[in-house]
């Protein structure tokens, strides 16, 4: 448990410091969403429609930013090496891992969405259902993304093999937590229905992403 | 891999692993480490926990320091010595670890500061942070000044004297008594 919380500590100031990536996915995030309403035009009720949308598949998109390093960083120095071989359960590792960089990286999305669903003429009462459900679904995110991560831990520029294995597995999540937001604005969907799907989602690979991770990495460096 | 590879050390004693370039010393070290898996043969620490895997009983030092430029050599240091530990690891006993290898003046420095040689003696300091019964080390004297391989010296014949194995890949000549097992390539 100690060796653990040291872990997570290290983890947390490696974000937070000069070189880490905290604050990179947030500001990735704020490049889609500004850049959209060019794209798409100043029609505000267009925007509002797709606002929702637009939201999730920019913390998507960032989350998947910098995931590829989560273990690729620890191979690099050959810190992988004594993770691997230390008396700590390898999947415990990677959960806590996992766990801080939700903590640096989808936790701040998810509080930056309501922000910048304003811009983007997101309903009010739907600001509130975009914060709730990326709340919920953005642990999946990261979960499922650790498993790509560590099947291209010894992959030079990994990042696009890592995106193309994921991503296919992130789109339900995507799917329910879209479609649990626009029940609130539109109907006549109930909120609840889909929103507890993404629960389960993020439950699911919660448990599967450390075990099938830890297993990828022990293959990978074999 | 190997073919007809044997060797047993004792608890006080050295085993230098000697051969050519790309003959597999690094390999061996790793295979004992269990980061590669065996495809036959045993490895078998007398004496030791028997249902801890021998790499959870060992020190390995590769050729890579294991170290985050972004935090201060202390952090690095400490948090290797909790996390291999499991226990939270007292001031006193890394700023003694950082002053067996030389380094005790620069504990608050961020480590991207330091060069190859402080990183190694960094990297060493963990071995005295953490008691584990066996060391490997692969090629621990490569960046290290004259005075930092008297204290490497230093450190491993502490460890032999306390009973502690070391198994080492090595072009130099150790100042302690070793057994040698020399590797050679197939034909």
């Amino acid at each position: 448990m100690t060796a653990l919380k040291a872990l997570f500590a290290r983890e947390l100031a490696l974000a937070v410091r000069i070189g880490g990536g905290a604050l990179m996915a947030v500001v990735f995030f704020l490049i889609v969403v500004t850049v959209i309403p060019f794209g798409v035009g100043p029609d505000l009720n267009v925007l509002a429609r797709i606002g929702p949308a637009i939201l999730w598949i920019g913390v998507l998109l960032a989350n998947l930013l910098a995931i590829d390093r989560l273990f690729q960083a620890d191979q690099e120095d050959g810190s992988l090496d004594l993770i691997v071989m230390s008396p700590v359960p390898l999947e415990m590792t990677v959960a806590v891992k996992a766990l801080a960089y939700w903590m640096t990286t989808g936790l701040p999305l998810t509080l930056a969405a309501p922000l910048f669903g304003m811009m983007l003429n997101v309903p009010p009462q739907a600001l509130g259902a975009i914060c709730l459900t990326l709340l919920a679904g953005t642990p999946a995110l990261t979960f499922i993304g650790t498993i790509g991560a560590a099947l291209t831990v010894v992959l030079r520029r990994g990042g696009l093999l890592l995106a193309i294995l994921v991503v296919p597995l992130m789109i339900p999540v995507l799917i329910f937590g879209i479609s649990a937001t626009t029940a609130v604005i539109t109907g006549p969907t109930p909120f609840l229905t889909p929103f507890l799907i993404l629960v389960a989602l993020s439950l699911f690979s919660l448990v599967l992403g450390p075990l099938a991770a830890a297993a990828a990495l022990r293959a990978s460096l074999d | 891999m190997f073919h007809g590879v044997s060797f047993s050390v004792e608890g006080g004693h050295a085993l230098a692993l000697r051969g050519p370039n790309g003959v597999g010393k690094s390999s061996l070290l790793r295979l004992i480490a269990g980061l590669v898996r065996m495809d036959a043969g045993t490895l078998e620490l007398a004496g030791g926990a028997p249902d801890v895997p021998l790499g959870e009983q060992a020190h390995y030092l590769g050729h890579l320091d294991a170290l985050k430029p972004s935090l201060s050599v202390i952090e690095n240091l400490g948090f290797w010595a909790t996390f291999l530990s499991g226990r939270e690891a007292a001031r006193e006993d890394l700023e003694a670890a950082l002053d067996a290898v030389g380094i005790g003046d620069l504990a608050s420095l961020p480590a991207r500061y330091l060069s190859a040689g402080q990183r190694r003696r960094l990297a060493l300091a963990r071995l005295a942070a953490v008691r584990r019964p066996v060391w490997m080390l692969d090629e621990p004297t490569s960046a290290l000044d004259a005075d930092g391989q008297r204290l490497l010296f230093a450190l491993v014949g502490a460890h032999l004297s306390c009973g502690g194995i070391v198994v080492v890949a090595t072009h130099v000549d150790l100042p302690f008594a070793t057994t040698v097992l020399a590797l050679e390539a197939m034909r």
